[in-house]
């Protein structure tokens, strides 16, 4: 069954559309209260949208956030060191002091090798080896750099000998610690350690 | 929400794309269900919903704040799904006119598919013929009623969204409604 003129067709798509003049929608009511093959029409264009909506709502597969977001291109790392930055201040602002601290102790360990040993007028400095002369006491810490430091005297103290060796004459004598540091990593740990026992003096 | 919607968008322009991740999670299922509607298979549908975002992430910084960013999302994945469509059309579709022929189609030469036993056919089999039917839509009809009746948006939105005259929009959803009562109006 077809229905009578396209004009009236046209109302009914108009009144589905939400969007009927008044009179069209007059003529459309009268129309199909006395047309049968336009009211069968008519209901078959709502019966038809009906269906379409009854559709069920579909959603999207499991796991489909995560394939675009491996699929999408790189971001500027700029921005996701800037996003940890903002969600971790503070293991940033630590790590930061890591950074620095570890840096100036890398360029200090990296330093050419100047030869350094601590300042006492009993200590004899032949070359890169600093001497402990027979008969004479030290007291105090002795450290020497990029150098050895040989004893045959005695020392009331520690001695720290770093990337050098130290070398005990058998006369020789150490009351406190002896420590030689060869190692990078040594190095950090005797700063560290150094750092802390003068932060110790000075909270005492 | 809209602000929400903003405010990670913006985000995104900055180039962060965890906020990206969200605006997915938002759009996922309408775009998917475009798509599918569109297309009519899983696996396709998730195909181009992928490839959706993958652009509108790439080309965000062509959208303009002022518009809705759903119309321009859509957008993107209305317009993917026409390029499949094209790319795999058949040669005629049944309710093209036939040449030399005033309104007379292939639906009304070729008998209606046999009927189905009766009303009691499974739900299932049901949603899959209503389906097909919408598959069998031209294009430019089939995306209009999906908008419309599926995604519920207004004829002025799909007007705006799709940048075609509103006029245009009802003429086609005219026949995509014609259409769909040939085949669906009797059942």
């Amino acid at each position: 069954m077809e229905a009578c003129s396209e004009r009236i067709v046209l109302y009914m798509h108009e009144y589905l559309d939400e969007d009927i003049p008044e009179d069209h929608k007059k003529m459309l009511e009268y129309h199909l209260e006395t047309c049968r093959a336009c009211r069968q029409h008519f209901y078959e264009l709502q019966k038809s949208i009906f269906y379409v909506q009854s559709l069920p709502n579909v959603q999207a597969p499991p796991g489909f956030t995560g394939r675009v977001m491996k699929n999408l291109p790189r971001e500027k790392k700029r921005i996701g060191a800037g996003r940890w930055l903002k969600m971790h201040p503070f293991l940033a602002s630590a790590g930061l002091f890591f950074i620095l601290m570890a840096g100036a102790m890398f360029s200090e360990w990296h330093n050419p090798d100047e030869f350094s040993v601590t300042k006492n007028k009993d200590i004899i400095v032949q070359g890169h080896t600093a001497i402990v002369p027979k008969g004479k006491v030290i007291k105090e810490d002795i450290t020497v750099t990029n150098g050895d430091l040989r004893i045959e005297g005695k020392v009331e103290g520690n001695v720290t000998v770093v990337r050098g060796n130290e070398y005990m004459a058998s006369a020789g004598d150490v009351t406190g610690n002896v420590e030689e540091i060869n190692e990078v990593f040594e190095w950090i740990w005797y700063k560290i350690k150094d750092a802390g026992r003068d932060a110790w003096k000075h909270l005492k | 929400m809209e602000a929400i919607v903003d405010r990670k968008i913006k985000q995104v322009m900055k180039g962060d794309q965890n906020a990206f991740n969200d605006i997915v999670e938002l759009y996922k299922d309408k775009v998917f269900q475009i798509c599918f509607r569109m297309i009519g298979s899983r696996t396709e549908a998730e195909d181009l919903a992928q490839e959706t975002f993958i652009r509108a992430y790439i080309h965000i910084k062509s959208f303009k704040q002022e518009r809705k960013f759903s119309s321009w999302l859509y957008r993107i994945a209305t317009n993917l799904c026409i390029d499949r469509i094209r790319k795999k059309k058949p040669d005629f579709y049944l309710d093209a006119e036939i040449s030399g022929t005033e309104g007379l189609t292939l639906y009304s030469i070729v008998p209606a598919e046999e009927k189905l036993p009766d009303m009691q056919v499974e739900t299932l089999e049901m949603q899959e013929m209503i389906q097909r039917e919408i598959l069998k839509l031209p294009e430019k009809y089939r995306i209009i009623i999906v908008l419309k009746y599926i995604e519920e948006l207004s004829l002025n939105e799909i007007s705006e969204m799709l940048d075609i005259p509103l006029g245009t929009v009802k003429t086609r959803i005219h026949r995509g409604r014609e259409a769909l009562r040939k085949q669906l109006g009797r059942l």
